[in-house]
């Protein structure tokens, strides 16, 4: 999902027995659905995982901010302009929310951002793809919100506090993202010939990247058993992309837009549909940095860092100079 | 990297007269814009009426470990909560 790729350190699950006591009780208190809170006792793999996968949805966040941005200046109306400017905004806060319970488990802003724009930590896939046209906006609401939401809506009850308490504030306000995503595609699709193309073709492609946000299918996600022991993620991937296909495919059709893939079929028997074999090869080149947009992004990132340099030293400067004076003043 | 702008704990106190309660952290370089961030991260949507910013490492916890001596000892003292005495039902609402 926003974290694609999180190696745990995990080595295989332990059963209760096979656990010294403190990280029996740790997981007894998991299983329990009591939250653990930072300062607690934890194992070191909780942590780093914990951390791996929360920077990871931060850092998808703030990159994601970029794909959409570039169309607050050229949005249809001022109406639009200053909906996706709130969208765009609240999507850094998101980010906030998220840096601040990683930096609960002992790592510091400046690390994490060091680790996005050295490479080193990853963010979604879907953020390197490009935003070509207005309707690429409807549908990255409506569909890489709605994938987010699916995912993120679990994780609001998961074990660590301060990552659940953040997926509640996060949650609330993403519906708001979805929502204004569907009313563009809305308004495209009853619009003009070529406007209803325009959404169309903003549908072709976005729908396979969306699909794979929920990362690799089950049988090779191998970090997830651990993972999902420790309650830091609630459904396997394929479950959730299962969902995500069952609730978004009646929602193309009320567009009156055709989903692309040919093997889209209603399956009676497990009441869901079947779908088409998603491309993975494109997802792990996109992971290994050899995506459209990979460049660009985190180029977009590392620009906005070093220009903003002189900008952060300055009011730090400054903070602790009346710091002084108002001691000296003492 | 070692001038990381300072943690800052959030406070806000809702619509509804209730207290300043915990809603998350920002950095910030000094109080007034740890307030000014807070406005932005924090109350988008009508959230508050008032912020309170606290510098993280002026924030004293108890330990998790204590939580034992400092805690147990309330839960054998139920006749703390009113529910522990019966009042029979002819003495009316008390």
């Amino acid at each position: 999902m926003y974290a694609q790729e999180v190696k745990s350190t995990g080595k295989g699950l332990k059963t209760l027995e096979e656990m010294d006591p403190e990280e029996r009780a740790f997981q007894e208190k998991i299983d329990a659905n009591i939250k653990i809170e930072p300062k607690e006792w934890m194992p070191e793999g909780y942590r780093k995982t914990l951390i791996r996968q929360i920077s990871q949805h931060a850092h998808s966040e703030i990159v994601g901010q970029l794909p959409e941005g570039n169309w607050i200046t050229r949005a249809p109306t001022l109406d639009r302009k200053a909906i996706l400017l709130a969208k765009v905004q609240d999507e850094a806060g998101h980010g906030l929310y998220l840096y601040c319970a990683a930096e609960t488990l002992g790592i510091s802003r400046d690390q994490m951002t060091e680790q996005l724009l050295s490479g080193k930590a990853k963010y979604s896939s879907i953020f390197n793809y490009p935003t070509l046209t207005w309707a690429d906006i409807g549908a990255i609401g409506w569909l890489v919100d709605g994938a987010a939401i699916m995912n993120q809506v679990p994780i609001q009850r998961c074990s660590f506090g301060p990552y659940s308490r953040a997926m509640i504030r996060v949650c609330k306000e993403e519906s708001f993202h979805q929502r204004q995503g569907y009313d563009i595609m809305m308004v495209l699709a009853k619009g003009t010939p070529e406007q209803k193309e325009m959404a169309q073709d903003a549908l072709n492609r976005w729908w396979w990247p969306s699909l794979m946000m929920f990362g690799p299918p089950d049988a090779e996600s191998v970090h997830s058993v651990q993972s999902m022991a420790w309650k830091i993620k609630m459904n396997t991937n394929d479950e959730l992309r299962q969902k995500f296909v069952d609730q978004t495919v009646p929602q193309a059709e009320y567009l009156g837009l055709k989903v692309p893939d040919d093997d889209l079929k209603w399956n009676e028997e497990k009441d869901g549909y079947d779908f088409g074999e998603i491309d993975w090869g494109e997802f792990y080149e996109i992971l290994k940095g050899n995506g459209p947009c990979n460049k660009e992004r985190l180029g977009a990132r590392q620009k906005a860092w070093s220009d903003g340099e002189w900008f952060r030293e300055g009011l730090m400067a400054y903070s602790k100079k009346r710091k002084a004076r108002k001691v000296a003043a003492e | 990297m070692s001038n990381e702008w300072p943690l800052w704990e959030v406070f806000i106190r809702g619509q509804h007269g209730l207290s300043h309660r915990h809603v998350g952290s920002l950095h910030a370089p000094d109080a007034e814009m740890a307030v000014n961030n807070a406005r932005d991260v924090y109350t988008r949507r009508n959230e508050g009426v008032s912020i309170w910013v606290v510098p993280a490492n002026e924030i004293t916890a108890s330990a998790p470990g204590e939580k034992g001596p400092l805690f147990e000892p309330a839960n054998s003292k139920v006749y703390r909560h009113p529910t522990f005495f019966n009042i029979p039902k002819e003495v009316g609402q008390m």
